[in-house]
Protein backbone atom coordinates (compact mmCIF):
# COMPACT_ATOMS: atom_id res chain seq x y z
CA UNK A 1 0.00 0.00 0.00
CA UNK A 2 2.75 2.44 0.96
CA UNK A 3 4.64 1.60 -2.22
CA UNK A 4 1.51 2.30 -4.26
CA UNK A 5 1.05 5.68 -2.58
CA UNK A 6 4.68 6.54 -3.32
CA UNK A 7 4.32 5.56 -6.98
CA UNK A 8 1.11 7.57 -7.34
CA UNK A 9 2.70 10.59 -5.67
CA UNK A 10 5.72 10.35 -7.94
CA UNK A 11 3.46 10.12 -10.99
CA UNK A 12 1.55 13.21 -9.93
CA UNK A 13 4.82 15.06 -9.38
CA UNK A 14 6.10 14.07 -12.83
CA UNK A 15 2.84 15.19 -14.43
CA UNK A 16 3.12 18.50 -12.59
CA UNK A 17 6.69 19.03 -13.79
CA UNK A 18 5.69 18.09 -17.32
CA UNK A 19 2.79 20.52 -17.14
CA UNK A 20 5.17 23.30 -16.12
CA UNK A 21 7.40 22.47 -19.07
CA UNK A 22 4.86 22.02 -21.86
CA UNK A 23 3.05 24.81 -23.66
CA UNK A 24 2.88 26.95 -26.77
CA UNK A 25 5.73 29.22 -25.70
CA UNK A 26 9.07 27.48 -25.54
CA UNK A 27 11.01 28.05 -22.38
CA UNK A 28 14.13 26.57 -20.94
CA UNK A 29 13.57 25.66 -17.32
CA UNK A 30 17.32 25.58 -16.69
CA UNK A 31 17.83 29.12 -17.96
CA UNK A 32 15.66 30.76 -15.29
CA UNK A 33 15.78 34.11 -17.05
CA UNK A 34 13.11 36.80 -16.94
CA UNK A 35 11.15 35.36 -19.86
CA UNK A 36 11.08 31.88 -18.36
CA UNK A 37 9.99 33.19 -14.99
CA UNK A 38 7.29 35.30 -16.60
CA UNK A 39 5.87 32.34 -18.52
CA UNK A 40 6.10 30.14 -15.46
CA UNK A 41 4.57 32.50 -12.95
CA UNK A 42 1.93 34.07 -15.17
CA UNK A 43 0.85 31.08 -17.23
CA UNK A 44 2.28 27.64 -16.57
CA UNK A 45 2.06 27.58 -12.78
CA UNK A 46 -1.45 29.11 -12.62
CA UNK A 47 -2.61 26.70 -15.28
CA UNK A 48 -1.11 23.70 -13.55
CA UNK A 49 -2.57 24.72 -10.20
CA UNK A 50 -5.95 25.38 -11.82
CA UNK A 51 -5.97 21.90 -13.35
CA UNK A 52 -4.89 20.24 -10.11
CA UNK A 53 -7.46 22.12 -8.04
CA UNK A 54 -10.26 21.48 -10.53
CA UNK A 55 -9.50 17.78 -10.86
CA UNK A 56 -9.23 17.26 -7.12
CA UNK A 57 -12.34 19.29 -6.26
CA UNK A 58 -14.49 17.71 -8.96
CA UNK A 59 -13.50 14.18 -7.96
CA UNK A 60 -14.27 14.89 -4.30
CA UNK A 61 -17.58 16.52 -5.28
CA UNK A 62 -18.27 13.26 -7.14
CA UNK A 63 -17.75 11.23 -3.98
CA UNK A 64 -20.03 13.57 -2.09
CA UNK A 65 -22.92 13.50 -4.54
CA UNK A 66 -22.59 9.74 -4.90
CA UNK A 67 -22.97 9.29 -1.17
CA UNK A 68 -25.85 11.79 -0.98
CA UNK A 69 -27.91 9.88 -3.55
CA UNK A 70 -26.36 6.48 -2.78
CA UNK A 71 -25.68 5.80 -6.39
CA UNK A 72 -22.35 5.33 -8.08
CA UNK A 73 -23.45 6.35 -11.54
CA UNK A 74 -23.77 10.07 -10.95
CA UNK A 75 -21.26 12.86 -10.93
CA UNK A 76 -21.44 16.60 -10.29
CA UNK A 77 -21.61 17.01 -14.08
CA UNK A 78 -24.62 14.73 -14.56
CA UNK A 79 -26.91 16.09 -11.85
CA UNK A 80 -27.93 19.38 -13.45
CA UNK A 81 -25.57 21.21 -11.12
CA UNK A 82 -23.31 22.80 -13.71
CA UNK A 83 -26.20 23.88 -15.92
CA UNK A 84 -27.96 25.41 -12.90
CA UNK A 85 -24.80 27.34 -12.07
CA UNK A 86 -24.72 28.62 -15.65
CA UNK A 87 -28.37 29.63 -15.31
CA UNK A 88 -27.61 31.60 -12.15
CA UNK A 89 -24.65 33.28 -13.77
CA UNK A 90 -26.71 34.12 -16.82
CA UNK A 91 -29.40 35.65 -14.61
CA UNK A 92 -26.86 37.89 -12.86
CA UNK A 93 -25.30 38.84 -16.16
CA UNK A 94 -28.68 39.95 -17.48
CA UNK A 95 -30.09 41.53 -14.33
CA UNK A 96 -26.99 43.08 -12.78
CA UNK A 97 -24.23 43.09 -15.38
CA UNK A 98 -22.01 45.33 -13.27
CA UNK A 99 -22.07 43.07 -10.21
CA UNK A 100 -18.62 42.19 -8.84
CA UNK A 101 -17.27 38.73 -9.51
CA UNK A 102 -17.96 37.40 -6.00
CA UNK A 103 -21.63 38.32 -6.32
CA UNK A 104 -21.73 36.39 -9.59
CA UNK A 105 -20.07 33.41 -7.94
CA UNK A 106 -22.54 33.43 -5.07
CA UNK A 107 -25.44 33.63 -7.51
CA UNK A 108 -23.99 30.74 -9.51
CA UNK A 109 -23.46 28.68 -6.34
CA UNK A 110 -26.99 29.36 -5.08
CA UNK A 111 -28.47 28.41 -8.44
CA UNK A 112 -26.32 25.26 -8.47
CA UNK A 113 -27.61 24.44 -5.00
CA UNK A 114 -31.21 24.86 -6.12
CA UNK A 115 -30.53 22.60 -9.12
CA UNK A 116 -28.89 19.97 -6.95
CA UNK A 117 -31.77 20.15 -4.47
CA UNK A 118 -34.21 19.60 -7.33
CA UNK A 119 -32.16 16.61 -8.49
CA UNK A 120 -32.17 15.13 -4.98
CA UNK A 121 -35.91 15.66 -4.66
CA UNK A 122 -36.45 13.80 -7.94
CA UNK A 123 -34.10 10.99 -6.96
CA UNK A 124 -35.83 10.54 -3.59
CA UNK A 125 -39.03 9.68 -5.44
CA UNK A 126 -37.42 7.05 -7.64
CA UNK A 127 -37.63 3.37 -6.71
CA UNK A 128 -34.45 2.43 -4.85
CA UNK A 129 -33.79 -0.74 -6.77
CA UNK A 130 -33.75 0.92 -10.18
CA UNK A 131 -30.12 1.99 -9.99
CA UNK A 132 -29.96 3.31 -13.54
CA UNK A 133 -32.92 5.68 -13.19
CA UNK A 134 -30.83 8.04 -11.07
CA UNK A 135 -28.24 8.91 -13.73
CA UNK A 136 -30.99 9.05 -16.37
CA UNK A 137 -32.95 11.52 -14.24
CA UNK A 138 -29.75 13.55 -13.85
CA UNK A 139 -29.11 13.61 -17.58
CA UNK A 140 -32.70 14.66 -18.31
CA UNK A 141 -32.56 17.41 -15.70
CA UNK A 142 -29.19 18.61 -17.03
CA UNK A 143 -30.63 18.62 -20.53
CA UNK A 144 -33.69 20.63 -19.56
CA UNK A 145 -31.82 23.26 -17.56
CA UNK A 146 -29.14 23.38 -20.25
CA UNK A 147 -31.73 24.12 -22.92
CA UNK A 148 -33.33 26.81 -20.78
CA UNK A 149 -29.91 28.44 -20.47
CA UNK A 150 -29.29 28.14 -24.20
CA UNK A 151 -32.72 29.55 -25.04
CA UNK A 152 -32.38 32.57 -22.77
CA UNK A 153 -28.86 33.18 -24.03
CA UNK A 154 -30.07 32.96 -27.62
CA UNK A 155 -32.83 35.49 -26.91
CA UNK A 156 -30.29 37.95 -25.56
CA UNK A 157 -27.54 37.23 -28.03
CA UNK A 158 -25.30 35.76 -25.32
CA UNK A 159 -24.77 32.32 -26.84
CA UNK A 160 -21.05 32.76 -27.29
CA UNK A 161 -20.71 33.85 -23.69
CA UNK A 162 -22.69 30.89 -22.38
CA UNK A 163 -20.86 28.45 -24.63
CA UNK A 164 -17.68 28.94 -22.60
CA UNK A 165 -19.47 27.43 -19.59
CA UNK A 166 -21.55 24.72 -21.18
CA UNK A 167 -19.19 23.46 -23.87
CA UNK A 168 -16.28 21.28 -22.97
CA UNK A 169 -14.07 23.09 -20.54
CA UNK A 170 -10.46 23.96 -21.12
CA UNK A 171 -7.58 25.68 -19.38
CA UNK A 172 -5.83 27.55 -22.18
CA UNK A 173 -7.27 30.84 -20.93
CA UNK A 174 -5.94 30.41 -17.41
CA UNK A 175 -3.38 32.99 -16.38
CA UNK A 176 -2.49 34.45 -12.98
CA UNK A 177 -5.43 36.46 -11.70
CA UNK A 178 -8.05 34.41 -13.53
CA UNK A 179 -8.16 31.15 -11.70
CA UNK A 180 -7.74 31.96 -8.01
CA UNK A 181 -11.40 31.32 -7.18
CA UNK A 182 -10.65 27.67 -7.77
CA UNK A 183 -8.85 27.69 -4.43
CA UNK A 184 -12.30 28.09 -2.90
CA UNK A 185 -13.36 24.92 -4.71
CA UNK A 186 -10.29 23.26 -3.22
CA UNK A 187 -11.33 24.47 0.24
CA UNK A 188 -14.82 23.06 -0.31
CA UNK A 189 -13.23 19.69 -1.09
CA UNK A 190 -11.20 19.96 2.10
CA UNK A 191 -14.40 20.70 4.01
CA UNK A 192 -15.92 17.53 2.54
CA UNK A 193 -12.93 15.56 3.75
CA UNK A 194 -13.35 16.90 7.27
CA UNK A 195 -16.88 15.48 7.24
CA UNK A 196 -15.85 12.24 5.52
CA UNK A 197 -17.17 9.95 8.28
CA UNK A 198 -20.54 11.64 8.13
CA UNK A 199 -20.82 11.12 4.39
CA UNK A 200 -19.72 7.50 4.80
CA UNK A 201 -22.38 6.91 7.47
CA UNK A 202 -25.00 8.67 5.37
CA UNK A 203 -24.35 6.29 2.51
CA UNK A 204 -25.03 3.34 4.82
CA UNK A 205 -28.72 4.28 4.62
CA UNK A 206 -31.18 6.35 6.65
CA UNK A 207 -31.77 3.55 9.10
CA UNK A 208 -28.14 3.08 10.07
CA UNK A 209 -27.46 6.81 10.05
CA UNK A 210 -30.37 7.42 12.43
CA UNK A 211 -29.29 4.54 14.64
CA UNK A 212 -25.85 6.09 14.96
CA UNK A 213 -27.39 9.43 15.87
CA UNK A 214 -26.41 11.24 12.69
CA UNK A 215 -28.92 13.84 11.60
CA UNK A 216 -28.92 13.30 7.87
CA UNK A 217 -30.33 16.71 7.06
CA UNK A 218 -27.27 18.62 8.21
CA UNK A 219 -24.96 16.29 6.31
CA UNK A 220 -27.12 16.54 3.19
CA UNK A 221 -26.97 20.32 3.36
CA UNK A 222 -23.22 20.33 3.79
CA UNK A 223 -22.85 17.94 0.86
CA UNK A 224 -25.02 20.09 -1.35
CA UNK A 225 -22.99 23.17 -0.49
CA UNK A 226 -19.76 21.35 -1.40
CA UNK A 227 -21.08 19.98 -4.70
CA UNK A 228 -22.68 23.27 -5.69
CA UNK A 229 -19.75 25.50 -4.83
CA UNK A 230 -17.29 23.23 -6.61
CA UNK A 231 -19.48 22.96 -9.72
CA UNK A 232 -20.28 26.65 -9.85
CA UNK A 233 -16.67 27.72 -9.51
CA UNK A 234 -15.39 25.20 -12.03
CA UNK A 235 -18.09 25.93 -14.60
CA UNK A 236 -17.60 29.67 -14.41
CA UNK A 237 -13.81 29.58 -14.36
CA UNK A 238 -12.97 26.90 -16.93
CA UNK A 239 -16.28 25.42 -18.18
CA UNK A 240 -17.82 21.96 -17.88
CA UNK A 241 -15.33 19.22 -17.13
CA UNK A 242 -17.00 15.85 -17.68
CA UNK A 243 -16.34 12.42 -16.18
CA UNK A 244 -13.73 13.29 -13.51
CA UNK A 245 -16.35 13.36 -10.75
CA UNK A 246 -17.91 10.18 -12.06
CA UNK A 247 -15.09 7.77 -12.82
CA UNK A 248 -12.43 8.67 -10.26
CA UNK A 249 -14.59 7.89 -7.18
CA UNK A 250 -15.65 4.63 -8.83
CA UNK A 251 -12.11 3.47 -9.52
CA UNK A 252 -10.95 4.38 -6.03
CA UNK A 253 -13.95 2.65 -4.41
CA UNK A 254 -13.11 -0.55 -6.30
CA UNK A 255 -9.58 -0.56 -5.04
CA UNK A 256 -9.90 0.70 -1.48
CA UNK A 257 -13.62 0.78 -0.71
CA UNK A 258 -15.85 3.49 0.70
CA UNK A 259 -14.09 4.37 3.91
CA UNK A 260 -14.17 7.98 2.81
CA UNK A 261 -11.85 9.33 5.43
CA UNK A 262 -9.07 7.23 3.92
CA UNK A 263 -10.21 7.40 0.33
CA UNK A 264 -10.99 11.08 -0.20
CA UNK A 265 -7.30 12.15 -0.37
CA UNK A 266 -6.73 9.37 -2.91
CA UNK A 267 -9.79 10.46 -4.87
CA UNK A 268 -8.52 14.05 -4.88
CA UNK A 269 -5.07 13.00 -6.08
CA UNK A 270 -6.63 10.71 -8.69
CA UNK A 271 -8.88 13.47 -10.02
CA UNK A 272 -5.98 15.91 -10.15
CA UNK A 273 -3.77 13.37 -11.92
CA UNK A 274 -6.39 12.31 -14.45
CA UNK A 275 -7.27 15.88 -15.38
CA UNK A 276 -3.66 16.94 -15.61
CA UNK A 277 -2.78 13.94 -17.79
CA UNK A 278 -5.70 14.74 -20.12
CA UNK A 279 -4.78 18.42 -20.21
CA UNK A 280 -1.21 17.49 -21.13
CA UNK A 281 -2.42 15.20 -23.89
CA UNK A 282 -4.53 18.09 -25.20
CA UNK A 283 -1.50 20.36 -25.18
CA UNK A 284 0.83 17.89 -26.86
CA UNK A 285 -1.29 16.26 -29.60
CA UNK A 286 -1.45 19.28 -31.95
CA UNK A 287 1.35 21.34 -30.48
CA UNK A 288 1.44 24.38 -30.51
CA UNK A 289 -2.37 24.29 -30.82
CA UNK A 290 -4.57 22.78 -28.12
CA UNK A 291 -7.43 20.35 -27.86
CA UNK A 292 -9.78 21.25 -24.95
CA UNK A 293 -9.28 18.97 -21.98
CA UNK A 294 -13.06 18.42 -21.90
CA UNK A 295 -12.86 16.80 -25.33
CA UNK A 296 -9.98 14.55 -24.33
CA UNK A 297 -11.85 13.60 -21.15
CA UNK A 298 -14.97 12.90 -23.17
CA UNK A 299 -13.04 10.14 -24.91
CA UNK A 300 -10.88 8.87 -22.05
CA UNK A 301 -13.69 9.19 -19.48
CA UNK A 302 -16.28 7.37 -21.57
CA UNK A 303 -13.85 4.52 -22.19
CA UNK A 304 -13.17 4.20 -18.46
CA UNK A 305 -16.89 4.42 -17.75
CA UNK A 306 -17.67 1.67 -20.25
CA UNK A 307 -15.05 -0.48 -18.61
CA UNK A 308 -16.65 0.19 -15.21
CA UNK A 309 -20.09 -0.73 -16.57
CA UNK A 310 -18.89 -4.00 -18.01
CA UNK A 311 -17.06 -4.98 -14.86
CA UNK A 312 -19.65 -4.09 -12.25
CA UNK A 313 -18.86 -4.26 -8.57
CA UNK A 314 -21.24 -6.36 -6.51
CA UNK A 315 -23.39 -3.31 -5.81
CA UNK A 316 -24.12 -0.40 -8.09
CA UNK B 1 -37.17 1.14 31.13
CA UNK B 2 -39.08 2.01 28.01
CA UNK B 3 -42.48 3.55 28.62
CA UNK B 4 -44.96 3.77 25.78
CA UNK B 5 -48.12 5.78 26.25
CA UNK B 6 -51.06 6.14 23.88
CA UNK B 7 -49.04 5.22 20.82
CA UNK B 8 -51.07 5.08 17.61
CA UNK B 9 -49.76 4.96 14.07
CA UNK B 10 -51.16 5.11 10.57
CA UNK B 11 -49.52 4.43 7.23
CA UNK B 12 -51.66 6.28 4.73
CA UNK B 13 -55.26 5.61 5.73
CA UNK B 14 -54.40 2.21 7.23
CA UNK B 15 -54.19 2.08 11.03
CA UNK B 16 -51.15 0.06 12.08
CA UNK B 17 -51.07 0.57 15.86
CA UNK B 18 -54.02 1.30 18.16
CA UNK B 19 -53.34 3.17 21.38
CA UNK B 20 -50.45 1.07 22.64
CA UNK B 21 -49.59 1.37 26.33
CA UNK B 22 -46.63 -0.72 27.29
CA UNK B 23 -43.72 -0.78 29.69
CA UNK B 24 -40.63 -2.73 28.69
CA UNK B 25 -38.49 -3.74 31.64
CA UNK B 26 -34.76 -3.07 31.86
CA UNK B 27 -32.27 -5.92 32.02
CA UNK B 28 -34.43 -8.38 30.10
CA UNK B 29 -34.49 -10.00 26.72
CA UNK B 30 -37.86 -8.94 25.36
CA UNK B 31 -39.29 -10.61 22.25
CA UNK B 32 -42.08 -9.11 20.15
CA UNK B 33 -44.05 -11.87 18.45
CA UNK B 34 -47.17 -12.01 16.34
CA UNK B 35 -48.44 -12.76 12.84
CA UNK B 36 -47.49 -10.81 9.71
CA UNK B 37 -48.96 -7.33 9.81
CA UNK B 38 -49.40 -7.32 13.60
CA UNK B 39 -47.47 -4.05 13.87
CA UNK B 40 -44.47 -5.40 15.76
CA UNK B 41 -41.87 -3.97 13.38
CA UNK B 42 -43.69 -0.64 13.32
CA UNK B 43 -43.70 -0.56 17.11
CA UNK B 44 -39.99 -1.32 17.23
CA UNK B 45 -39.20 1.23 14.53
CA UNK B 46 -41.15 3.89 16.42
CA UNK B 47 -39.27 3.18 19.64
CA UNK B 48 -36.03 3.27 17.65
CA UNK B 49 -37.02 6.66 16.12
CA UNK B 50 -36.68 5.20 12.62
CA UNK B 51 -40.21 6.47 11.97
CA UNK B 52 -41.57 9.81 13.18
CA UNK B 53 -44.07 9.56 16.05
CA UNK B 54 -47.60 10.45 14.99
CA UNK B 55 -49.42 10.12 18.24
CA UNK B 56 -48.41 9.12 21.73
CA UNK B 57 -45.25 9.28 23.75
CA UNK B 58 -42.19 7.08 24.08
CA UNK B 59 -39.67 7.44 26.86
CA UNK B 60 -36.44 5.49 27.07
CA UNK B 61 -34.74 5.53 30.47
CA UNK B 62 -36.40 8.86 31.14
CA UNK B 63 -35.42 10.39 27.79
CA UNK B 64 -38.42 11.60 25.86
CA UNK B 65 -38.00 10.34 22.32
CA UNK B 66 -39.61 13.35 20.70
CA UNK B 67 -37.47 15.97 22.42
CA UNK B 68 -34.10 14.26 22.93
CA UNK B 69 -31.46 14.95 20.26
CA UNK B 70 -30.84 11.92 18.06
CA UNK B 71 -27.11 11.86 18.89
CA UNK B 72 -27.96 11.59 22.59
CA UNK B 73 -30.37 8.74 21.88
CA UNK B 74 -27.59 6.95 19.99
CA UNK B 75 -25.78 6.62 23.32
CA UNK B 76 -28.87 5.06 24.91
CA UNK B 77 -29.93 2.62 22.23
CA UNK B 78 -28.49 0.80 19.26
CA UNK B 79 -30.78 -0.19 16.45
CA UNK B 80 -30.80 -2.73 13.70
CA UNK B 81 -33.61 -2.39 11.19
CA UNK B 82 -34.78 -4.97 8.71
CA UNK B 83 -33.11 -3.66 5.59
CA UNK B 84 -29.58 -4.71 6.26
CA UNK B 85 -28.46 -4.57 2.67
CA UNK B 86 -25.69 -2.00 2.56
CA UNK B 87 -24.62 -0.61 -0.78
CA UNK B 88 -21.40 0.85 0.59
CA UNK B 89 -18.17 -0.92 -0.11
CA UNK B 90 -16.81 -1.05 3.41
CA UNK B 91 -14.63 -3.62 5.06
CA UNK B 92 -16.25 -5.58 7.89
CA UNK B 93 -14.02 -4.00 10.54
CA UNK B 94 -14.75 -0.51 9.17
CA UNK B 95 -18.51 -1.07 9.41
CA UNK B 96 -18.24 -2.38 12.96
CA UNK B 97 -16.01 0.59 13.74
CA UNK B 98 -18.82 2.98 12.82
CA UNK B 99 -20.74 1.52 15.75
CA UNK B 100 -18.45 3.56 18.00
CA UNK B 101 -19.02 6.77 16.08
CA UNK B 102 -21.67 8.12 18.50
CA UNK B 103 -19.03 7.98 21.23
CA UNK B 104 -16.07 9.54 19.48
CA UNK B 105 -17.45 11.45 16.45
CA UNK B 106 -14.37 10.68 14.43
CA UNK B 107 -11.57 10.44 17.00
CA UNK B 108 -11.52 6.84 18.27
CA UNK B 109 -9.86 6.15 21.61
CA UNK B 110 -8.35 2.85 22.77
CA UNK B 111 -11.63 1.93 24.49
CA UNK B 112 -13.42 2.33 21.17
CA UNK B 113 -10.96 0.08 19.37
CA UNK B 114 -11.32 -2.50 22.11
CA UNK B 115 -15.11 -2.47 21.81
CA UNK B 116 -14.78 -3.05 18.06
CA UNK B 117 -12.41 -5.96 18.60
CA UNK B 118 -14.78 -7.50 21.14
CA UNK B 119 -17.74 -7.16 18.80
CA UNK B 120 -15.82 -8.74 15.92
CA UNK B 121 -14.81 -11.55 18.23
CA UNK B 122 -18.35 -12.04 19.57
CA UNK B 123 -19.68 -12.66 16.07
CA UNK B 124 -16.80 -14.75 14.80
CA UNK B 125 -15.89 -12.07 12.31
CA UNK B 126 -12.14 -12.12 12.95
CA UNK B 127 -11.31 -13.96 9.74
CA UNK B 128 -13.61 -11.68 7.73
CA UNK B 129 -12.46 -8.36 9.16
CA UNK B 130 -10.66 -7.17 6.02
CA UNK B 131 -13.27 -8.42 3.57
CA UNK B 132 -15.57 -6.01 1.74
CA UNK B 133 -19.26 -6.21 2.63
CA UNK B 134 -20.21 -6.71 -1.01
CA UNK B 135 -17.94 -9.72 -1.22
CA UNK B 136 -19.36 -11.78 1.64
CA UNK B 137 -22.65 -13.64 2.01
CA UNK B 138 -25.92 -12.09 3.20
CA UNK B 139 -25.71 -13.87 6.54
CA UNK B 140 -22.12 -12.77 7.09
CA UNK B 141 -23.02 -9.17 6.26
CA UNK B 142 -25.90 -9.44 8.70
CA UNK B 143 -23.52 -10.58 11.42
CA UNK B 144 -21.24 -7.64 10.62
CA UNK B 145 -24.22 -5.35 10.97
CA UNK B 146 -25.17 -6.93 14.29
CA UNK B 147 -21.60 -6.58 15.49
CA UNK B 148 -21.83 -2.87 14.69
CA UNK B 149 -24.88 -2.47 16.94
CA UNK B 150 -23.10 -4.46 19.65
CA UNK B 151 -20.04 -2.26 19.38
CA UNK B 152 -22.25 0.76 20.01
CA UNK B 153 -22.31 -0.46 23.60
CA UNK B 154 -25.66 1.04 24.57
CA UNK B 155 -27.91 -0.05 27.43
CA UNK B 156 -30.67 -0.84 24.97
CA UNK B 157 -30.48 -2.93 21.83
CA UNK B 158 -33.43 -2.84 19.45
CA UNK B 159 -33.43 -5.45 16.72
CA UNK B 160 -35.96 -5.99 13.97
CA UNK B 161 -35.94 -9.66 12.94
CA UNK B 162 -32.22 -10.15 13.43
CA UNK B 163 -32.45 -13.85 12.60
CA UNK B 164 -33.30 -13.23 8.93
CA UNK B 165 -30.56 -14.67 6.73
CA UNK B 166 -28.97 -16.56 9.60
CA UNK B 167 -28.63 -20.33 9.60
CA UNK B 168 -29.58 -22.43 12.64
CA UNK B 169 -26.17 -22.34 14.27
CA UNK B 170 -25.79 -18.60 13.85
CA UNK B 171 -29.38 -17.97 14.99
CA UNK B 172 -28.76 -19.90 18.17
CA UNK B 173 -25.42 -18.18 18.63
CA UNK B 174 -27.01 -14.77 18.24
CA UNK B 175 -29.79 -15.48 20.73
CA UNK B 176 -27.17 -16.81 23.13
CA UNK B 177 -25.10 -13.62 22.70
CA UNK B 178 -28.18 -11.53 23.41
CA UNK B 179 -28.94 -13.59 26.51
CA UNK B 180 -25.34 -13.21 27.70
CA UNK B 181 -25.53 -9.50 27.17
CA UNK B 182 -28.67 -9.34 29.27
CA UNK B 183 -27.62 -11.71 32.06
CA UNK B 184 -23.91 -10.90 32.09
CA UNK B 185 -23.85 -7.15 31.73
CA UNK B 186 -27.39 -6.18 32.64
CA UNK B 187 -28.20 -4.69 29.28
CA UNK B 188 -31.67 -4.71 27.74
CA UNK B 189 -32.69 -6.17 24.42
CA UNK B 190 -35.93 -5.77 22.51
CA UNK B 191 -36.19 -7.89 19.41
CA UNK B 192 -38.84 -8.77 16.88
CA UNK B 193 -38.71 -12.53 16.45
CA UNK B 194 -40.46 -14.27 13.64
CA UNK B 195 -39.82 -17.82 14.70
CA UNK B 196 -41.65 -18.25 18.00
CA UNK B 197 -39.36 -20.97 19.27
CA UNK B 198 -36.41 -18.61 19.48
CA UNK B 199 -38.56 -16.44 21.73
CA UNK B 200 -39.62 -19.54 23.65
CA UNK B 201 -36.06 -20.62 24.21
CA UNK B 202 -34.41 -17.31 25.03
CA UNK B 203 -36.81 -14.49 25.87
CA UNK B 204 -37.37 -13.35 29.47
CA UNK B 205 -40.42 -11.38 28.53
CA UNK B 206 -42.71 -11.82 25.54
CA UNK B 207 -45.06 -9.29 24.01
CA UNK B 208 -47.61 -10.83 21.65
CA UNK B 209 -49.22 -8.50 19.12
CA UNK B 210 -52.03 -8.84 16.65
CA UNK B 211 -53.86 -6.30 14.50
CA UNK B 212 -51.97 -3.37 16.00
CA UNK B 213 -52.80 -4.28 19.58
CA UNK B 214 -51.03 -6.07 22.38
CA UNK B 215 -52.89 -9.28 23.14
CA UNK B 216 -50.64 -10.85 25.76
CA UNK B 217 -47.52 -10.03 27.65
CA UNK B 218 -45.37 -11.77 30.25
CA UNK B 219 -42.84 -14.57 30.71
CA UNK B 220 -42.67 -17.33 28.10
CA UNK B 221 -44.66 -19.79 30.22
CA UNK B 222 -47.68 -17.52 30.48
CA UNK B 223 -47.72 -16.18 26.93
CA UNK B 224 -46.73 -19.23 24.93
CA UNK B 225 -49.79 -21.32 25.64
CA UNK B 226 -51.84 -23.25 23.11
CA UNK B 227 -54.80 -20.94 23.63
CA UNK B 228 -52.90 -17.68 23.16
CA UNK B 229 -50.83 -18.90 20.23
CA UNK B 230 -53.72 -20.52 18.36
CA UNK B 231 -55.67 -17.28 18.63
CA UNK B 232 -52.63 -15.23 17.77
CA UNK B 233 -51.78 -17.07 14.57
CA UNK B 234 -55.30 -18.27 13.62
CA UNK B 235 -54.07 -21.81 13.33
CA UNK B 236 -54.12 -24.64 15.85
CA UNK B 237 -50.86 -24.78 17.71
CA UNK B 238 -49.53 -27.31 20.15
CA UNK B 239 -47.10 -26.47 22.90
CA UNK B 240 -44.75 -29.10 24.25
CA UNK B 241 -41.68 -28.68 26.43
CA UNK B 242 -38.02 -28.94 25.62
CA UNK B 243 -35.02 -28.04 27.80
CA UNK B 244 -37.56 -26.88 30.42
CA UNK B 245 -38.90 -24.22 28.07
CA UNK B 246 -42.04 -24.22 25.91
CA UNK B 247 -41.62 -25.77 22.46
CA UNK B 248 -44.17 -24.60 19.93
CA UNK B 249 -45.36 -27.02 17.24
CA UNK B 250 -47.94 -26.94 14.57
CA UNK B 251 -49.41 -29.71 12.49
CA UNK B 252 -48.99 -30.06 8.77
CA UNK B 253 -52.53 -31.29 7.98
CA UNK B 254 -51.62 -33.08 4.78
CA UNK B 255 -55.12 -34.50 4.64
CA UNK B 256 -56.53 -30.98 4.41
CA UNK B 257 -54.70 -30.08 1.18
CA UNK B 258 -57.04 -28.43 -1.29
CA UNK B 259 -59.24 -27.00 1.47
CA UNK B 260 -59.70 -23.21 1.51
CA UNK B 261 -56.96 -21.11 3.12
CA UNK B 262 -57.72 -21.25 6.86
CA UNK B 263 -59.47 -18.36 8.54
CA UNK B 264 -59.73 -17.68 12.24
CA UNK B 265 -63.28 -18.98 12.36
CA UNK B 266 -62.15 -22.30 10.91
CA UNK B 267 -60.15 -23.18 13.99
CA UNK B 268 -62.80 -25.71 15.03
CA UNK B 269 -62.11 -27.77 11.92
CA UNK B 270 -58.66 -28.62 13.17
CA UNK B 271 -58.79 -30.69 16.33
CA UNK B 272 -55.76 -30.09 18.48
CA UNK B 273 -55.00 -33.62 19.53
Amino acid sequence: MKARVAVAGLLLLLLTLASLGVGAASIDLRAADGWTLLVLMESRLPRTLAVLLTGAALAVAGVVIQSLVRNRFVGPDTAGTGESAALGLLAVTLLAPAAPIWVKMIAASLAAMAGTALFMAIVRRLPVREVMLVPIAGLILSGIIGSVVTWIAWQHDLLQFVATWLMSGEFSGVIAGRYELLWVAGLAALLAWSAADRFAILSLGDQVATGLGLSSRGVMRLGMVVVSVVSALVVTTVGMIPFVGLVVPNIVARIMGDNLRASIPVVAAGGAGLLLACDLIGRILRHPYEIPVGTILGIVGSLIFLWLLYRPAAHG
Amino acid sequence: MIRINGLSHHIGPAPILHDINLTLPRGKLVALIGPNGAGKSTLLRLIARLEPLQRGRVEIDGLDLASTPTERLALAMAVMGQQTQIASRLRVAELVGFGRWPHHQGRPRPADREAVENALEAFGLGPLRHRFLDEISGGQAQRAHLAMTFAQGTDWLLLDEPLNNLDMAHSRALMARLAELVRGSGRSVVTVVHEVNYAAAWADHIVAMKGGRIVAEGPADTVLTEQVLSDLYDTPIEVSRHDSRPLVLHHHWHDQLGAPYPKASDADRFPLH
